[in-house]
């Protein structure tokens, strides 16, 4: 297993308090948990991944997604089997959009 | 959505409870984790693979558990069962209208060993101290993963078992009992096979499961309520009896002395009498259960 940290500042996007859950840890899947928090505005993204390795990827895509949303004090951690880029980024949206109930 | 196959724990749970009714106890925030997966190198998940919490169903207040399939098959580790029991003997205090396990599970989680073979035992016992109480308890089963193991016990000391035609319920999987016996007793490859044997239809014929219902969480929102129902409207019935264990053992006595000599589910039918035993796996949910009405054992 690895463990990657990734932290974005200056977002503008604050979250409803009720914590979201979105996608299972099975193969080739992976559970996103998106919670509000006291980040001093930032966004701080923790993955747990079975796949070693993938560190650049997993930084490509968040700043991505983080582009995207903009989020401000939001605490996401990930537990992750091995998803594709593809995945990773609809996790993210569909546990957003619940949260929100919009689009980026 | 409404395939119950189809859909994983949670969307099921919104789907057969009242719209917005489910209030989930140690959600994923609380990271309530495995703490065995961890040494082992694999990846963990926030609820250990099971949901539990409280709802409604028709306006009545139940308790509700299911098991997600996606996460290692389902299987019990410490937490998960440790989850499990705990609402069966939260149930005891509470005294909801009904439990209903919504079970998809390949059974112990072989990575926590003894750990998870404990929790399968305490999880039998808490379920039969619910219905010692008078709380029905009504286990479903429609996953891709089935229920099998000690989780399939665990599903037949409840009071009522709804399946699809999909569903599978047993307790050896079908590579279990291939690597265990040889291709030759069962070949778990094939799997017209493995559905005659372990599916539901065949448990429903048996009378190893009381509704067989289509792959819809509408169907088995409805057959569950039904079954609680009918439990409350004989409430005697809801705890375990040494009559109705009797009456069980005597059922299972029959089947082998009837059957012991099948080697195909196909000759099980046509004893029974079902005039197109090679037609049944065919048949859509209604039309079968018309077929089954006069045949079925154990009603």
């Amino acid at each position: 297993m690895e463990t990657l940290n990734f932290r974005f500042e200056h977002g503008q996007r604050r979250l409803p308090a009720a914590p979201q859950l979105s996608g299972v840890v099975s193969s080739g899947n992976l559970e996103v948990l998106v919670e509000s928090a006291a980040l001093n505005g930032a966004c701080t993204i923790e993955i747990r991944t079975a796949a070693r390795g993938f560190g650049p990827i997993w930084e490509a895509v968040l700043g991505d997604f983080q582009r995207r949303w903009q989020l401000a004090d939001a605490r996401i951690a990930i537990n992750d089997m091995g998803a594709t880029p593809a995945v990773v980024s609809l996790r993210l949206d569909q546990a957003l959009q619940a949260m929100t109930g919009s689009v980026p | 959505m409404s395939s119950y196959l189809e859909a994983n724990a949670r969307e099921r749970l919104q789907a057969l409870l009242d719209t917005d009714s489910f209030v989930e106890i140690l959600p994923p925030a609380l990271r309530i984790v495995s703490p065995h997966l961890g040494q082992l190198d694999a990846p963990v998940a926030f609820d250990d693979g099971v949901a539990i919490g409280r709802g409604r169903l028709h306006g009545e207040s139940v308790f509700v558990a299911a098991q997600e399939g996606g996460f290692m098959g389902g299987a019990v580790g410490e937490v998960h069962g440790a989850k499990l029991t705990g609402l069966l003997q939260l149930a005891l205090k509470e005294r909801p209208y009904a439990v209903l396990l919504l079970l998809e599970t390949g059974g112990v989680r072989l990575h926590e060993a003894n750990a998870g073979l404990i929790a399968v035992s305490e999880v039998m016992r808490a379920l039969l101290e619910v219905r010692a109480a008078g709380i029905p308890v009504i286990v479903l089963v429609g996953g891709s993963n089935g229920c099998f193991g000690g989780m399939g016990i665990v599903a037949r000391c409840a009071n009522a078992i709804v399946i699809s035609e999909e569903g599978r319920l047993a307790m050896s999987g079908p590579e279990v009992i291939e690597t265990a016996n040889g291709v030759e007793e069962f070949d778990s490859r094939d799997s017209a096979l493995v559905w005659r044997t372990t599916g539901g239809k065949h448990r429903y014929l048996l009378g190893d499961c009381q509704m067989l219902v289509a792959d819809n969480v509408g169907a088995f929102r409805q057959s569950a309520f039904e079954l609680v129902q009918q439990c409350h409207a004989d409430a005697a019935a809801i705890p375990l009896t040494l009559a109705g264990l009797e009456a069980e053992q005597q059922l299972l006595q029959q089947r082998i002395a009837s059957f012991g000599q099948a080697h195909d589910p196909l000759e099980i039918w046509t004893q029974l009498g079902v005039a197109d035993a090679a037609g049944l796996p065919m048949l859509e949910a209604d039309a079968f259960v018309a077929v089954a009405a006069d045949v079925r054992l154990g009603v």
